[in-house]
């Protein structure tokens, strides 16, 4: 049954996009794209349980067997990715019936957001590398039509600068796979586990950072970020949304699984080099946040800033850090996704992302105000809420480790993520409206406003269980990152036993 | 704008370049070749045509909007990969059928292979398409 069940959530998100691109001319497209992702959540929930209860699940596609077919696989992390990635897909679908204009359904937005969640999917299910690699493809074409569509100059400039770096991205990501596959003669990743042993050490470190550079241009880490900034404040809100979810947290993903699963052969290098590329990722990116004036634009910089404590617990290698790391990794994608659809009801009520330009949403909208601080103290790590699990975690791990600066720096961006929350919080809720209005959620037609508020809603409600309720998600995390650090199961699941593979 | 050789060639090659597409299609399955690849030759010949004859005239000898072609092959995709499903192969399996087999002669194989193939091929073109004419409308 796994051979169904696994490649089940791409058929679904593609089979939406087809059936959406059909009715792209009326208001049916909307609604199909609702009903594809809810489809997708039950088959990615399927999966989860059924990963959960049975362990790792694998499937050869067309029955070609490993490694010389396409294999898809599903441990915990991929599993509960797939789950993240359906609620996010449900959300924004929901949210975008309010949100994106009839001119943008009737050029394709569902069929284009349907693809990119087929292809985030894909890539998060995928144990081949050169299928990664297409699945990577497909995400940044559809991105980028999402990314420029309704043509105002600014997403063009914007579409432009994400193109080009993320080409660069794609060319060394390809290199890598070339030189790796003429070093090891093989592209399945539990293959390569073992066929990377017998390599020559030196070569692999250097395909090793190969990779490294071309998924922290993905994954927007320092000092590769600035691509992010430059682009994720342009385009349509619930595209934004759901770039800031998913998008960078697929480059997260792929260095996750690649510097666990294959290039472990020299730690020393290559996790190193991860942690202070993470801490500075973590530095840099909050202290640019601090220099903004723009919601999303705020929110963007934070993206970055939220990159470096994920990568911070792969490069700590530890089974709690890798916890941490997980943790951190679900927690954001809920979070930041939600401060996103907030500015878009902000936009709409008030008028303006520009918090200059803003203001009195407290006094003219306390709804939105309350919906906005939960995930804002979340990000910031406030206890009871997901961002201070996380945070916890990942502070705890570098202290265990004695790496007594880092702990310090996690700690103290934390702080500094406080800082531009409240200016925000500050400037957009609490100060009058510098037009003399009041803003409020009664001028959105009732339809809009629930389409928009029911996903914030959703989405904090969410926040605030992981948040009060720990427990089972740290499980699973923890399952994630012993699934992650000892592999066998891994490559058992798509190899069969080891003793009969060496 | 375009030259007299330009439109008199065009007229010559872009059914050349359309067979050599279909044949490079259906070589796929043994020897180099495949549907994306036949795809992008395919591609090459309408957008020889629009560039001879502007895109407008493009899109009326291709008679079907591009974008609907690509939808439609990834369709066609999709639905090659979930007949290998139904026999219970698991899916993307291919499925056979040999027309006229004999003892001795395996007859004119088929195969949801080929369906897939004509897919990718479809997709190639029909975004590659979608793409050429939208640069050459805006600029």
């Amino acid at each position: 049954m796994s051979d169904v069940l696994l490649p089940l959530p791409i058929l679904i998100a593609f089979v939406t996009a087809i059936l959406a691109f059909f009715f792209r001319k009326g208001t049916e497209a909307r609604w199909i794209s609702v009903a594809g992702s809810a489809c997708m959540l039950v088959a990615a929930g399927m999966l989860l349980s059924r990963v959960l209860t049975d362990g790792i699940q694998a499937a050869q596609m067309g029955t070609w067997a490993a490694p010389f077919g396409i294999t898809l696989v599903a441990d915990t992390l991929s599993a509960v990715m797939v789950v993240i990635t359906g609620i996010t897909a449900l959300a924004v679908s929901i949210y975008a019936v309010g949100d994106v204009t009839e001119d943008m359904e009737h050029v394709g937005y569902h069929t284009l957001f349907q693809v990119l969640i087929a292809g985030v999917t894909g890539a998060f299910l995928t144990g081949d590398l050169f299928n990664l690699y297409v699945w990577f493809e497909v995400m940044l074409i559809a991105s980028f039509g999402l990314l420029v569509m309704g043509g105002r100059r600014v997403q063009m400039d914007a579409g432009i600068k994400y193109v080009t770096l993320n080409l660069i991205s794609t060319i060394l990501f390809l290199s890598g796979i070339g030189l790796l596959y003429g070093v090891t003669g093989t592209l399945n990743m539990a293959d390569l586990h073992y066929k990377v042993q017998d390599a020559d050490p030196g070569l692999v470190t250097v395909i090793a950072t190969m990779f490294l550079v071309g998924f922290g241009i993905k994954s927007a880490v320092f000092p590769l970020f600035f691509w992010l900034p430059a682009a994720y404040h342009t385009p349509a809100f619930s595209v934004s949304a759901v770039f800031a979810g998913l998008l960078t947290k697929v480059g997260v993903y792929a260095m996750m699984r690649m510097f666990t699963l294959v290039f472990t052969q020299d730690i020393g290098w290559t996790h190193g080099l991860m942690l202070w590329v993470a801490v500075a990722t973590m530095i840099t990116g909050v202290l640019g946040a601090a220099a903004q004036t723009d919601f999303r634009r705020i929110l963007s910089f934070h993206i970055v800033s939220q990159i470096g404590y994920m990568v911070l617990g792969l490069a700590l290698y530890t089974p709690l850090a890798v916890t941490g790391a997980v943790f951190y990794l679900v927690h954001h994608i809920i979070v930041k996704a939600n401060l996103f659809l907030v500015a878009g009801v902000t936009n709409r009520i008030a008028g303006s992302t520009e918090i200059d330009h803003i203001g009195g949403l407290y006094k003219g909208a306390p709804l939105l105000a309350f919906l906005f601080l939960i995930p804002a103290f979340s990000l910031a790590g406030f206890p009871p809420l997901s961002g201070f699990w996380a945070k916890y975690v990942l502070v705890k791990a570098s202290l265990d480790l004695e790496l007594w600066l880092v702990a310090a720096a996690a700690l103290a961006v934390g702080l500094m993520t406080i800082y531009s929350m409240t200016k925000i919080w500050g400037r957009a809720f609490w100060k009058p409206h510098p037009g003399a209005i009041v803003p409020s959620l009664s001028t959105l037609p009732a339809g809009d406003r629930f389409a928009m508020l029911a996903p914030i809603a959703g989405l904090a409600t969410l926040t605030v269980i992981i948040g009060l309720f720990p427990e089972p998600f740290v499980g699973i995390a923890t399952r994630a990152a012993e699934d992650l650090l000892d592999p066998t199961a891994y490559l058992t699941a798509v190899l069969g036993a080891p003793e009969a593979v060496q | 704008m375009t030259s007299l050789i330009v439109r008199a060639a065009t007229r010559l090659l872009v059914g050349l370049l359309l067979m050599f597409s279909i044949w490079m299609l259906l070589r796929g399955h043994n020897e180099p070749g495949g549907g994306f690849i036949g795809g992008l030759i395919g591609a090459t010949g309408f957008i020889l045509y629009a560039v001879a004859h502007g895109s407008k005239a493009a899109r009326v000898a291709l008679r079907i909007d591009p974008q609907t072609i690509a939808m439609a092959g990834l369709g066609l995709a999709l639905l090659a990969g979930l007949a290998g499903f139904i026999p219970g192969d698991g899916l993307f399996a291919g499925q056979w059928l040999f027309i006229g087999a004999t003892e001795t002669d395996k007859g004119t194989p088929l195969s949801t292979i080929l369906v897939f193939d004509i897919g990718v091929y479809l997709v190639v073109l029909g975004a590659v398409l979608t793409m050429v004419f939208a640069l050459e409308e805006e600029v």
